[in-house]
Formats: structure tokens, sequence, C-alpha cells
């Protein structure tokens, strides 16, 4: 039986409306709500299922983020993630980091947690970068498989099916691994009641990006966030020759 | 809580309401259910046994659970040993607060002393105080003396009279209670809903439920679907804010009869933005209220205009919370609340302040206005009632959140005593605390609400709004407030439920309001968007109707929900086939205000809590 390291980002939730600070550094983070990025809520549930069909023996997620981060943490508990590892930066610092800065924690923190298997989502709704699974996979120097749509552990190796541009794509791969899951691997579970009181008793290690040897100091320098051009209205016309002229006085044709 | 990723549900198209939540088609008599209701292992509920249960974490709810731990803490039981519990619809603590708000400190003064050195909040006090009378879409004079330091000496004990307050985004201030009474060992649950109380055999609360999940849109149970969890509780704070789902059960309760001595509550709506303005035109500390146009002189309404600077965010920001509060006993069914606001910002006096600024936020909430002559019996066996739940808002002071608090202060400590208590008799298998209503009667909550309760029913009065205006004046402020003259030995009643006062729309024109521009006034659609609301859409609608067929609120009163939800939840559209105009429901937009449970003039429509962590996500409203 394998063990499972599944990391777990906060992010702001899916549903609200997203403001740019006025001085175009970033985006506001005060007074918003927050929650799982909806990519590690999956990755999360097929960790636990792995759990369910006695594939792994234990999961342990993790996060890299402030304190808040931890309500974020016990949720994947919540769901069924035996322990925890809490890296803590500070919320500046966590919107500072590169995904090469995160991915190699994530590698450092499989290496401690003596983990077989790395699940994560395939990106975080705000960065939307979708590069940490593949870089960690370097660092480690495991086989990688991205957008996974299916996974079906098998021992040593796993066979996966990913979601690319025009289909599914079925590859085979040895594991130790590093897997991000898609949308459409499964539907997460509702972290209940009970579980969430259950989750408070679950461990979670507490620690510095200094003890897994890396440094959070800025790489990027980020020099302007703006919000997209405002969409101008469309507009109706009623036949195909004003169509055209329309389109010839906007210098299109 | 979860949120699940919606984007593989198909677009359900516009349907007719059709009512399937359990609460009206029970699932025992439902052929789909058979098979779970009876399956004993997958429906009977994993269940939990705490000291005190608390329905609802806000001001009320989170001062009584805080209360509560201090007591047990000196008594020097841990949090294992005296549990209290906090279960809370939102998915953050404070997610779902809504209001001004011109808070005055007494109770926080009492509850968490060095709140300032704890890192409260409170970052604005109030400078200045204006009240206006808007006369017509161009004009408006301001009210004397208020607010003018020369008269303080006259003005100070008046009701309306902020001096000593602070302006607060109070979402933010309830969350920062939360952590405070996380601290303190309470357990707190947010993102689970109580939606079921639990009886003892002798018909006392032995606590409440949270909401079953995995029920489809259609009623039907899916593959997901598991039992809520129950608190077992020895006494049961109720503190779900105005007109709480549970305390609406409660007070229906027949054998409890809370109502049976006091008036029907009464509402207002309020409908409230947050805007940023620039800091030229931001006066930090002002305090300004409207009353007149555009409402007629029929109806009670006013608004707010708060000048507030949040130091807490990352970089200090100027911000407006300003908003429209529409009294419910309205008569016109073509009254549109939200639409009143979005006009209202037009007014050259408040137009004048939002210009060049950004609308941050929306949203609305039902408060109370019975005040002294609608408060009920506040204790029952098992359980008992607090803040806006019972109805304690002071109407001519616009303020409930202190005497929220202190409620949830005087239930901690009476309940705690009772239960500290080992030689006290119990009548019933949980605890009943009529010690509670007693020591709130004898409180300054109860001789405040005292004082100004004739203030809002003076204004049913041939003059209206300006007779109302004047009797407040000369009794309430001059008399009692300036000399400490008391004449008023009657009592006003406020003349039944506001469902009833809704006139028929053959006896009115139409309101033609107008069009947003999109730089002041907005759609509501657009500012729905803006609440950050957001509900599962796999459930069965939360509005539920008692009768689906029921024509009446559209043949005699012209459809007035579409008219009075400040989110667009409600909406008549012309079926195809039919050719019939049919309601349709947005069960996904509802902000959770309650106004249609209370203004449905047929009391058709019975507003359940959906699952938990539905709803807005009010960021410090």
């Amino acid at each position: 039986m394998v063990r499972v390291a599944v990391g777990v980002k906060r992010v702001i939730d899916y549903a609200v409306k997203i403001r740019v600070k006025p001085d175009g550094s970033g985006v506001v983070k005060d007074s918003v709500k927050h929650s799982m990025n909806p990519f590690c809520e999956i990755a999360v549930e097929e960790a636990v299922r792995l759990k369910e069909k006695k594939i792994a023996k234990e999961i342990v997620a993790f996060t890299i983020g402030p304190k808040q981060s931890a309500e974020t943490l016990r949720t994947a508990l919540a769901m069924g993630c035996d322990r925890g590892v809490h890296v803590n930066v500070d919320q500046a610092q966590l919107d500072a980091l590169t995904p090469l800065q995160i991915s190699k924690m994530a590698a450092k923190i499989a290496e401690t947690e003596a983990a077989d298997l790395l699940l994560m989502g395939k990106l975080a709704i705000d960065g939307d970068y979708g590069q940490t699974a593949a870089m960690t996979a370097a660092i480690l120097d495991w086989p990688q498989a991205t957008n996974l749509y299916s996974l079906q552990h098998n021992g040593d190796s796993a066979t996966v099916e990913r979601e690319i541009d025009g289909g599914l794509e079925t590859n085979e791969i040895k594991t130790p691994a590093v897997l991000s899951v898609d949308l459409r691997i499964n539907q997460p579970r509702y972290a209940t009641l009970p579980n969430i009181m259950k989750a408070k008793k679950k461990k979670v290690k507490a620690v510095k990006p200094a003890d897994l040897g890396v440094d959070v100091a800025p790489t990027l320098n980020v020099i302007k966030v703006a919000e997209p051009p405002v969409r101008a209205a469309g507009e109706i016309v009623e036949d195909v020759d004003t169509l055209i002229s329309k389109l010839k006085d906007a210098g299109r044709i | 809580m979860l949120r699940r990723v919606v984007t593989r549900l198909p677009r359900l198209a516009k349907r007719a309401a059709s009512t399937t939540h359990y609460f009206q088609k029970p699932r025992e008599n439902d052929p789909r259910w058979a098979e779970i209701v009876s399956d004993e292992d997958v429906w009977t509920r994993y269940e939990d046994e705490v000291d005190v249960a608390i329905v609802g974490g806000g001001p009320a709810g989170l001062s009584a659970a805080i209360r509560l731990r201090q007591l047990a803490n000196e008594a020097g039981l841990d949090a294992e040993e005296f549990r209290v519990c906090v279960i809370e619809k939102a998915a953050n603590i404070g997610d779902h607060i809504l209001s001004g708000a011109c808070l005055q400190t007494t109770a926080l003064d009492e509850l968490i002393p060095d709140w300032k050195e704890r890192g409260a909040p409170l970052h604005t006090p109030v400078k200045e105080d204006e009240f206006h009378i808007m006369l017509n879409d161009q004009k408006s004079i301001r009210a004397p003396f208020l607010g003018n330091s020369t008269w303080d000496w006259m003005t100070k004990n008046w009701p309306m009279n902020n001096h000593g307050n602070y302006i607060v985004r109070l979402g933010n201030v309830v969350a920062w209670l939360g952590e405070i009474a996380e601290e303190l060992g309470v357990e707190v649950y947010p993102g689970f809903a109580a939606t079921e109380i639990l009886y003892n055999d002798d018909g006392s609360v032995a606590g409440v439920a949270t909401h079953d999940s995995g029920i489809a849109k259609d009623g039907s149970p899916t593959d997901s679907f598991e039992r809520g969890m129950g608190f077992r509780a020895k006494c049961t704070i109720f503190s779900e804010g105005c007109h709480g789902s549970l305390g609406k059960q409660l007070y229906q309760n027949p054998e409890f009869k809370l109502r049976e001595n006091c008036e029907p509550q009464t509402y207002a709506t309020g409908i409230k933005e947050l805007w940023k303005i620039p800091a030229e035109k931001h006066r930090d500390g002002l305090v300004l209220h409207t009353v007149g146009w555009p409402m007629d002189k029929k109806t009670y309404a006013g608004s707010f205009v708060y000048h507030l600077t949040d130091w807490g965010a990352e970089e200090a920001e100027t911000l407006v919370a300003l908003g429209y509060v529409v009294s419910l006993d309205y008569e016109n069914p073509y009254i549109s609340p939200p639409s009143e606001f979005q006009r209202w910002k037009h007014h050259p006096l408040i137009a004048e302040m939002l210009e060049g600024g950004e609308r941050l936020s929306y949203g609305a909430r039902a408060l109370n206005e019975g005040g002294f002559q609608a408060i009920p019996k506040l204790t029952f066996p098992g359980g008992v009632l607090t803040g806006c739940d019972a109805g304690l808002l002071n109407v001519p002071k616009v303020k409930g959140t202190h005497n929220a608090m202190k409620s949830g202060m005087l239930a901690a400590e009476s309940i705690f005593s009772a239960l500290q208590d080992e030689t006290r008799e119990w009548k019933h298998e949980s605890l009943d605390v009529p010690e509670y209503e007693t020591a709130l009667k004898n409180s300054w909550i109860y001789k405040e609400l005292k004082d100004v309760r004739n203030v809002r029913p003076s204004f049913h009065n041939p003059l209206g709004f300006y007779g109302g205006l004047a009797y407040t004046g000369f009794f309430v402020c001059m008399l009692k407030g300036t000399f400490g003259i008391d004449l008023e030995k009657w009592t006003l009643s406020h003349g039944g439920a506001d469902h009833e006062k809704m006139k028929p729309a053959k006896d009115f024109q139409k309101i033609e309001y107008p069009k947003p521009d999109g730089k002041l006034s907005f759609d509501l659609l657009s500012s729905v968007a803006l609440s950050g609301t957001n509900h599962n859409g796999d459930q069965p609608a939360h509005l539920t109707l008692k009768d689906d067929d029921l024509r009446r609120n559209l043949e005699l009163f012209d459809g007035p929900e579409a008219r009075f939800c400040p989110a667009g939840v409600y909406e008549y559209v012309t079926d195809e086939e039919s050719g019939k105009k049919e309601l349709v429901i947005n069960a996904q937009n509802c902000v959770h205000c309650k106004t249609c449970d209370i203004k449905c003039p047929s009391q058709n429509i019975d507003w359940q809590c959906p699952e938990g962590g539905g709803g807005p996500a009010y960021g410090g409203m």
C-alpha cells in the first residue's frame, strides 16, 4: 500500500467578483471570501478514493500559506486525509511565490513524508499557471501525468487517461509519480460535520520554508495587474449590406 | 466549506416554480425515499452531545458563546468539559452579516473591555451627524440641532445622536468575535445550516440538526445522500437574526405560546451598498440619514450614509456604506424597495458624494421594527431567543447590535448559573431558564426599547411621515430626551402584521422607475453578482411555496414578489404554451434577506434554509 501526499491551496472563492487594487500591484484579498482551490478538492477526493480502495494506507495533505490556510488543511483532513503539513508563509509572501519555489517545497515534502504518489490539482484558479505538477516531477525526477481524467493504480505502475485537446490520451507510467487532476475525474464529497469535528484531532505539522531548504525571497517582479478591458456592447444589424459597411467603417475589412 | 464545481450541470431552462423541498413534500410519504427512510443505518443521524448549542454565529450568538466560555474558564472548565457549539450557515463567520453600521459599544465594553488592544476592527469614531429631509429629487433641507455642537446640551439623549459610536463593517467585527470565541474554546462550525429543531418526548427542545446533503433539485435522493448531524444540548440558544427560520417554527409551536401576549413582529428591508470614493470627497466619521424623497409620506422609509475608513485593510480604504430602508407595511404593491434605493442615489446630495467612486458590494436584509410591543416570550423548555431572532432592534436609533450582544450575554449568564446549580429542579429533560427573560426586562435593553416604543407606530396617522416626525420630535426627543419628562402613558399599536397591509393592485398606478445609468444606479442582476451569492444548483429550491398553484399574488397584487425581492429571485414569465404568466424562482440568487417570507401577501412563500455554505459572500458588510 502506498502513501499519498496531496497539495491543497487556499484561493479566492471562484464565485467572488475579483477587484484589482488601485495601485495595480495585485488583487484585493481583505474581507474577500476564500476557499479551497476547486482542483485541489478534486485531488483530495481522488486520494481519499485510493484509501477507500485500500491502495493507499495514509494520505498526507500539505499546504503553503498563512494561518488561514489551516482551515483549508482541516477541510482536506475532514474529507479523509490522515494528517497535514502546513508550510507557514504570510499572505504577501504567498502571493509572490513562483511555481518553481512551490515545486521545490512540494518535492521536499514528498521526500520527507516518504510519499509514493504526489497528487495535486492541474492548476490553481488564482495564478492559473498550471506548472507546479510538472516542475515538481522534474525536481524529483519522477514520472508525471497531468490533467487526469481517470486513474488506475496497479502497484508499481499506473494507467491514466489524460484530457488533451481533441480527446483522451491513455498512458501507463511507473510509480512513484506526480499526478495532477482535471475537472471530470471525480465529484468531491462534502466534508460532513462529524468528520470536521474528528479532523480537529488529526495532527498537523508546522514547517518553515527554510526547513525545506527553499528561499522565499521574490524572484519575479509583478509590474502591473489590470482588469481586462471592458467589453464593448455588441450591435445587431438588419442585413448583410449594413454588416459589410459597418465592418468597413471599423477598418476590419 | 466545500464548493462544488458547477460547470458540469446542464443549464436549466426557466421552469414554473414547483416546490420539491421536503418541508412541503415530506419524504416519509415519498416513494423515492422509501428505501432510505426505512434503512435505519442511513436514516439515523450521527449525534453529539454538547452543553450549549447556539444557532447562528452573529453578534448575539457569538456574544453568548464568548460569555459562556468566559464563565466556564472562571469555573475551571475547559473546552471539552463545557462544550459550547456555534452552528452557522455561512461558509465563514461574517459572510452573511449585513448592517449599516453605527455601533454603540455598550455591550462590547462589558463583554471584552480591552477590545481595542485586541484589534477589534472599530476604526472610525463618529464625528459628524446629519439628518436631511429630501423634499424632491433635487432639493433637501438639513434638520436643525442634530450634529450641531452648540445644541449638544439638547440633543445628547436623542435616540438618533451617535456621539461615542463607531462606524464599522459589521461583518469584520463579527469575524473578529468569531476568532475571540475560538480562542476561548468555543467550537465554531461555519458552513452548516441548522434546519431542524430536535425535541425530547416531553416537548422540550433537545437541540438542533443540520441540513441533509445530497438531495437533488427534484427532491429525490442522490448517491451522495447523507443525513445531517444532530446536536443534543442541555440548552439551545437561537440567534439566527431577523425572522430566523427556526425562530419562525418556535413561534408557531402551539405548546410554547411565545407570541400570545405580544403584537406581531413588523419589519423593514434594508438594501445596502459599499462604495470606495476618492479621498477628497470622503468625510471620515460622517453619519448622515435622509427621509422624504423618493418615498411618499404614507410609507415609512429612509436612508443611511456612513463614511468610514478601513485601516484594517492592506491599504486604508476610504469607504461609504449607504443604504435605503423601506418598512414592509407598505400598501402599494408596485413599490420596489431595491428600485427606490437605486433612484435615491441620483439625488444631488448623494450623487455628488459617489461621483468618481467605485461600487464594491451589494446586499440586503430584513430588520425588525416591532420593538417593545413585539417582544415575545423569550424562553421555553430547552431554549431561549436572543438578538433579532427575538426582535430587539431600536428603531429610532436604527441599531440592534448592542441589544443583540447584551441579550446573548444575559442568556449565557442565566444558562451557565442554572447549569452549575446542582440543587436546581428541572421540570423538563432540557433546561428551562425563565430567569433570562427577567434579567432582560431588568436590563438597559428593555428600558431603551420601552422609551422609544411609540416612535414607529406614531407614523400611522393622517399626516403620515410628518405626523410621526412631529410626535417623535416632541414626546421622545424634546420632552423625554432633553428634559427627562416622560408623558407617554400610552402604548401605540403597529396595527397588525406587514403581510396584511398590501392593497390590491387595481387601486394603484404602476410605478415607472428610471432605468439605471450604470454609473450611480445599477440593474438588479449586476447588483446581485456583487453580493457574491451562490448556491449549489442541484438541491430543491429553498424558497418553498405552500401552494404551487396559488394565483392570488398575481391576480390581486400583480406579482409583488418580483418587485420586493432585492436579488431577482422571483420572476413572472409568460409560458409559451399556456400564454399565462408563471412564477419562476431563481433560488440561486437568494441573499437570505427573508423579505419574501415576511411580505408575501398570501403568506405562501416559506423560506427554508438551504445547504450550508450557500448564500452571500459579503466581505465586511
